[in-house]
């Protein structure tokens, strides 16, 4: 088989883009990062691949584009199929795509409505960002990763948001450590892998870009 | 394979009406259960303790919760007959794709346009059409969203036809002038076993709406 072209419209701090990184790396897929640049003027190629949305990632493979972080994911395990990220048997499946779903319908914008906040962060917002993070807890159990005993689609799915924790911490005043000690520990245990460890940005470089687009938005 | 299959499931839910089609497709026996969502049963709090929605589809006692994912799950475990996702995986990423943007937009844009009233209903009547609008667009020529065959795509977006009638009803509008090619491919549809004792009366759907309009004091 040639050597397929791999390409990921990007933008470093983007959890969604993170996903596809990590998911790659775990294949051992080299690819071409090309950032975006959101705030100045997006790229003919994003506008083109992706005119619904108009956001990243974009996943071009060979040319043909895919959109949608966690499609992309699942199109990736389908296309290289070592290591394996999705569980073999159907309800094992069904399970990961339930809590990948969760995690995108919850966390990001739960998250956003701390760090977003003017003034005050309101108490509903804290509460309920670590009642989602609890959530979380109680599907990792005492596994070492959401998938079971080996990293796995839930892991990539989730892992990138932890990133913009230290952000949600400082501005929310609360630690995820002290509210969801096991969320923390995974944290951790996933930041070992090399697939992530590469790609992730350290959460004081993400915290100061928070500030940066709250000082932007006239929040601050 | 084999094991009792059993749905949770509400009469005009669009997004238990997908796997009821995804069932009947399969030519799979279940046991269909109404749930009261106003009095909501052990069962359901018991097997989806997450979201305590509907649909729910509980195969040998383990649950499957979300649409979607359920359509997925059948499509996987009866994997020897009539396949809903494509094989080819570019392709079966871009019905995931177009399913996502269905369930990213119209049920949020259908609620507003009979929920809201003035420039709130309009701003929704305009993004619904657009929506739809895009969906012809993805069509294209062919018969299904799926091609030549029906599938995904057409499971995820067919049962929203229930609520078009209340939708228009409510909003003032014709979705077939707006959007001829979709109702056409819908008649498609509604010529298939599997989607004609899936989906629910329309007359019925509107009654439902004016009622929980009733309910929630909208005008």
């Amino acid at each position: 088989m040639s050597k397929a072209e791999l390409v990921i419209l990007d933008y470093w701090v983007s959890p969604f883009c993170l996903r596809v990184k990590i998911a790659l790396n775990e294949k051992g897929l080299q690819y071409e990062a090309r950032p975006e640049d959101l705030f100045g003027g997006k790229s003919e190629l994003l506008l083109k691949s992706n005119p619904i949305y108009q956001k990243v990632p974009v996943f071009l493979h060979d040319g043909k584009p895919l959109c949608e972080s966690t499609i992309i994911v699942s199109y990736i395990d389908e296309t290289w199929s070592s290591p394996p990220l999705l569980p073999s048997c159907p309800y094992g499946r069904a399970q990961a795509r339930f809590w990948a779903d969760y995690i995108d319908k919850k966390v990001f914008d739960a998250s956003g409505n701390i760090w977003r906040s003017k003034g005050e962060v309101p108490v509903e917002a804290k509460k309920e960002f670590i009642k989602i993070l609890k959530q979380l807890e109680e599907a990792l159990g005492d596994k070492d990763y959401f998938n079971g005993a080996t990293f796995g689609f839930v892991d990539i799915i989730a892992i990138p948001l932890t990133c913009w924790f230290l952000a949600v911490e400082k501005i929310g005043g609360f630690t995820v450590a002290e509210e969801c000690p096991k969320i923390s520990s995974w944290t951790k245990r996933c930041l070992q892998r090399e697939s992530v460890a590469k790609v992730v940005p350290d959460p004081e470089k993400v915290y100061e870009f928070v500030l940066m687009f709250r000082k932007m938005q006239g929040i601050d | 394979m084999e094991g009792a299959v059993v749905l949770l499931d509400f009469w005009p839910s669009m997004f238990g009406m997908r796997t009821r089609i995804a069932l009947a497709e399969k030519e799979i026996k279940y046991e269909y259960s109404e749930q009261d969502l106003w009095n909501k049963g052990e069962l359901l709090l018991q097997m989806n303790p997450v979201h305590k929605k509907i649909p729910v589809l509980i195969h040998n006692g383990k649950p499957v919760c979300e649409s979607l994912n359920q359509v997925q799950y059948i499509d996987e475990v009866w994997n020897d007959r009539a396949p809903l996702l494509p094989a080819n995986t570019y392709k079966r990423a871009n019905a995931r794709f177009w399913a996502d943007f269905v369930d990213k937009k119209l049920y949020d844009l259908g609620s507003k346009i009979w929920k809201t009233k003035g420039e709130e209903q309009e701003a929704a009547k305009k993004e619904f059409i657009d929506c739809l609008k895009l969906l012809e667009g993805e069509l294209g020529d062919s018969l299904y969203f799926g091609g030549k065959d029906f599938g995904y795509v057409d499971v995820a977006l067919v049962p929203f036809y229930c609520w078009f009638y209340a939708y228009e009803q409510c909003g003032n509008f014709s979705i077939e002038a707006e959007c001829p090619k979709l109702i056409a491919w819908v008649k498609r549809c509604m010529q298939k076993e599997s989607v004609a004792k899936s989906l629910v009366d329309r007359e019925k759907v509107y009654e439902f709406v004016l009622q929980l309009k009733k309910l929630y004091g909208i005008e």
